[in-house]
């Protein structure tokens, strides 16, 4: 009998995809919980298509700031975006026209992780887990996010359904097979500690890139190759 | 011009800036892309972004730092990680201890 059999890069990819497409259920409802409507909702999902820009975008709204902050906010939280996309320049180069404008809109947290989990010296799988993953993603959050909108405040408080803990337990996965140096041991350990310590005293998201500073300290001083985290 | 309307302006130029910004990760030259201390960089920015919005995830509540049942919940993931358990169960696991405990009535 045929068994439909994913190899290992494609089952990560579709179970990332399940899980983040799933919080997309909470996004959804705390976005018409900040006042916009529906299709706004459906907007950002498919525009912004990042998960921590789009929840700090609703947020921003939500606790009453202006529209530019809320842009500001949204686009400091996406430079990280940015620079994923330099990290998958191996992956993906050379990349240019359609694949290059449908490939950055997908250049996000869990296909960049997906894509660099795989091994350096297979570039088919890198590939793999960046399409599958990131189409993938899109996909099944967008089509959640839909849901979490029509189904609003009827579901309760995300919070309930544990959700807001599977997203810090999904970026602890996805950060975890980076963790093999001591060096990246070190940058984790200190980034988590600055980004929680401004948290109180800065805007959100702004901590996040704060703690990306810690990463750049680490890269900028030569290290051996197996200190850095592939 | 109605909140509304600058509601949806503000959605556009997100959505815009957020392109413009993937886009110009994905352009920059190669041989600044294969200069070392840039790859080196790349690289310990993303666990530097990653484990921080995890912790930030786990630990606070608008601006407050918070010790709740996410704690609890992450600790699972971190236990469940260390056991090599594949990605979707370790997610479920740290959503079902989160929702678990709330029911129980503890954060």
């Amino acid at each position: 009998m045929a068994r439909l059999r994913l190899d290992p890069t494609r089952q990560q990819a579709l179970s990332v995809s399940v899980a983040t497409g799933a919080y997309g259920l909470s996004f959804g409802a705390l976005s018409v919980a900040a006042g916009l409507d529906v299709w706004q909702t459906m907007a950002l999902s498919l525009l912004v298509f990042s998960g921590g820009s789009q929840f700090a975008f609703v947020g921003v709204l939500g606790a009453g700031g202006s529209a530019a902050a809320a842009v500001a906010t949204s686009t400091f939280l996406g430079v990280r975006n940015g620079f994923y996309g330099v990290a998958l320049a191996d992956v993906l180069r050379p990349v240019r026209g359609i694949r290059l404008a449908w490939g950055a809109q997908v250049t996000i947290d869990e296909s960049t992780a997906v894509a660099l989990a795989q091994p350096h010296d297979d570039p088919e799988a890198r590939r793999a887990g960046f399409w599958w993953t990131g189409v993938g993603v899109f996909v099944l959050w967008n089509a959640i996010t839909v849901l979490g909108a029509l189904l609003g405040e009827r579901i309760g408080d995300p919070a309930d359904w544990g959700l807001d803990a599977a997203a810090g337990a999904a970026f602890l996965g996805l950060v975890w097979p980076r963790l093999a140096s001591r060096r990246a041991q070190a940058v984790a350990g200190i980034s988590a500690v600055v980004a929680l310590a401004l948290t109180p005293v800065l805007p959100a998201g702004v901590p996040i890139l704060v703690a990306a500073l810690v990463g750049v300290l680490a890269g900028w001083r030569p290290s051996a190759p197996t200190e850095v985290p592939e | 011009m109605t909140p509304h309307m600058w509601t949806w302006i503000a959605i556009v130029a997100a959505g815009v800036l957020a392109w413009l910004t993937k886009v110009a990760g994905h352009t920059v030259p190669e041989r600044i892309v294969q200069d070392p201390r840039v790859h080196r960089i790349a690289a310990f920015v993303t666990v530097a972004l990653l484990i921080s919005l995890s912790a930030v995830q786990t630990f606070t509540t608008g601006a407050r730092l918070t010790v709740d049942s996410r704690l609890v919940a992450i600790a699972v993931a971190a236990l469940l990680l260390w056991r090599r358990a594949p990605f979707l169960v370790v997610v479920v696991a740290a959503a079902a201890t989160a929702a678990g405990l709330r029911a129980l009535g503890w954060g």
